[in-house]
């Protein structure tokens, strides 16, 4: 996110700096939560780790992977992938009762490793499985806890500086956790860069244990239903991303938006109103309450670019605005943008980028 | 059975305007509804009240023009209101609310029956965090279900409840014990249109009021600001990027030629990458 054009007054909370307690000043370190559900690692904890590594570096201090699992291979490996995404050291709780998630033997397993090797600060995945435990494990702590933060920082001071959108997505807002600690904070999948993994040997576990039997646990876990491939959108990661708004004027319209990505291999979404007048569901939604894209190219059709759809789509190398008002605010971070209506320009966009990239697409159209 | 219902008043997020010049919010003429997740736990309760019989008994804390709201959700077939509210609440972060919540839903089951069910929403349209949920039930020792899509067997008399929640990548069919705290999903269901003599007796119904005392919170540095671990210190307008969007010239060319000659020479590699995955289709 950018840098803010003045300094407003904090609204609500002010800041007070008070002396940390005592005892919260042993806490030391930079951890991140490493989820992974059935076997795989969610990519946002190697996000996370990621930006974990840039405030371990400038507090000079280690990043640390906490990996929570079933006592077997899965963990084993997401351990030492651990190491490949820049951590210093990792613990890992594994216990076969770990092997579906549930809020009560992950909170306990989290709060054991916090509450014996204290960090200063704990990352999380702002999934629903993150944010089913974050919640649970910082009420537990009574931290603080910042949800979907799009920027992380460390102040000069050494407090965590976690910036969030707020009133819906029309402000920034930077929140700390001054006396308190962990210094807790969530962070949705891709808003943080994918580092590079770097092939590294596996360094130092230390191992935790649960100390949980199954009668301990009450929620039990009937059956899993895994999605249907198909009926996965991978929005998020998807190379190239066509999206709509309100500027296509109908929900006929929308599959204007849907033809365009179809020819382009890509996947479709939109912004925010649409899913609310129930137009697109709401997996297509792009934005802070929907999802964040990383494309190569971002195409976006009718949006007029508030700053909550803007904060999801930032990371997009190349974001081509199409619209009719030339004051709309998407033209203030897109890199390139055309003054035109959209439901005009579309049927023509995927008819030239249909000649263009199929050669043979002439060939069909004849026979 | 009794079922309390948390519920937020938020402002109509999409109408917020930020002032050009000083930088702040401005509320003033902001509408306000109840926040739209939580309309989804309420018709929850309320579909479970119906069929098993019991209250419903709704919770807010805010300003008393809260009250507006709660009469809503009376409206809708809420059996009961409760407003907290009280200066001490001012500026509290989520870790503070659920200690005011948790404590009024404390008071909530000593005066009205011991509820068996929390609901929530899945989160608020204003703050967004999702929190708020997972700490009620953390601080009442209550067990949680999150992301609800669907409840299924319910079992009064041998205390557990089944339901369907949302987790990456798949669904998990989960059976646990009463009493529970759970925050359902968005589109699960509709809420009612609510009965004429719901909407007479909603205008009229008494609104519990309860102050900080009045709920029983016996340390009120645990409430508000004072009682919150995290500090905004700083709320900014993000600024534009330093370059506006470069505008397509169409130099006579069909624009949508001209686009496609410009996103190519912004990303010469796409062109390929493109073809590749147009030929996989």
């Amino acid at each position: 996110m950018s840098e803010p054009t003045k300094a407003a007054a904090p609204s609500g909370r002010a800041a007070t700096k008070k002396e940390l307690p005592e005892h919260f000043r042993g806490y030391k370190h930079v951890w991140v939560f490493v989820e992974q559900e059935r076997g795989q690692v969610h990519t946002v904890s190697w996000e996370l780790m990621g930006a974990g590594r840039k405030l371990a570096d400038k507090l000079k201090v280690d990043l640390a992977a906490v990996v929570i699992g079933p006592d077997g291979e899965a963990t084993r490996q997401a351990a030492n992938e651990a190491f490949c995404y820049g951590a210093d050291l990792v613990y890992v709780v594994a216990d076969d009762l770990l092997t579906d998630y549930r809020n009560e033997s992950y909170t306990k397993a989290l709060t054991d490793v916090v509450n014996t090797y204290k960090p200063e600060i704990l990352l999380l995945g702002a999934t629903t499985l993150g944010r089913d435990l974050a919640g649970s494990v910082a009420t537990t702590l009574l931290t603080g806890l910042t949800a979907d933060c799009t920027a992380l920082d460390v102040d000069a001071d050494g407090s965590l500086a976690a910036t969030r959108p707020t009133f819906g997505g029309s402000l920034m807002c930077t929140i700390y956790t001054l006396n308190y600690r962990p210094q807790m904070a969530t962070v949705r999948p891709r808003v943080m860069q994918m580092p590079e993994r770097l092939a590294r040997d596996p360094g130092r576990i230390v191992v935790h244990p649960l100390g949980l039997i199954e009668d301990d646990i009450v929620t039990k876990v009937l059956s899993f239903l895994p999605d249907r491939e198909s009926a996965k959108s991978n929005l998020a990661y998807a190379d190239v991303v066509v999206a709509g708004g309100l500027g296509l004027g109908s929900p006929e319209n929308f599959q204007l938006v849907r033809q365009l990505a179809s020819v382009l291999g890509a996947e479709y979404g939109c912004s925010r109103p649409l899913v609310q007048k129930g137009w697109v569901t709401s997996d297509r939604q792009i934005g802070q309450t929907g999802k964040t894209i990383r494309p190569k190219l971002y195409i976006a059709a009718g949006i007029s670019g508030a700053i909550q759809h803007r904060v999801g789509v930032e990371g997009a190398d190349l974001i081509v605005a199409i619209n009719t008002d030339k004051n709309a605010p998407i033209f203030d971070f897109a890199h390139v943008g055309i003054i035109t209506d959209a439901i005009r320009l579309l049927p023509a966009l995927t008819e030239a980028f249909r000649a263009r990239l199929s050669p043979h697409s002439r060939d069909r159209i004849a026979s | 059975m009794h079922i309390v219902v948390c519920i937020k008043q938020v402002p109509d997020s999409a109408q917020i305007r930020v002032h050009p010049v000083t930088n702040t919010i401005m509320r003033q003429g902001v509408p306000t509804i109840i926040n739209p997740y939580d309309l989804f736990a309420l018709e929850a309760a309320l579909e479970l009240r119906d069929k098993f019989g019991g209250e419903v008994t709704v919770l807010t804390m805010g300003p008393p023009s809260a009250e507006d709201s709660l009469r809503k959700a009376l409206t809708y077939g809420a059996d009961r209101a409760v407003l907290l509210t009280d200066r001490f609440f001012a500026g509290a972060d989520t870790l503070a609310t659920t200690y005011a919540l948790a404590t009024a839903i404390r008071k909530i089951g000593e005066t009205y029956g011991a509820p068996d069910i929390i609901f929530t929403g899945k989160q608020t349209i204003d703050g967004d965090t999702a929190q708020v949920g997972p700490g009620i039930a953390k601080r009442l020792g209550l067990l949680q279900l999150t992301y609800v899509a669907k409840i299924g067997a319910l079992d009064l008399a041998g205390r557990t409840i089944e339901a369907e929640r949302r987790s990456e990548g798949g669904v998990q069919i989960l059976r646990t014990r009463l009493p529970c705290l759970i925050s359902m999903l968005e589109a699960t269901n509709e809420i009612r249109r609510g009965a004429m003599k719901d909407a007479l007796r909603a205008a009229r119904a008494p609104i519990v009021k309860w102050s900080a005392q009045d709920a029983g919170v016996e340390d009120i540095s645990k409430c508000g600001l004072r009682g919150s671990p995290t500090i905004v210190k700083r709320v900014f307008a993000p600024s534009p990027r330093a370059e506006m969007a470069v505008l397509i010239d169409f130099a006579g060319r069909p624009p949508a030629e001209a686009l496609i000659e410009d996103i190519f020479k912004r990303q010469p590699k796409l062109e390929a990458e493109l073809a590749a995955l147009a030929r996989g289709f």
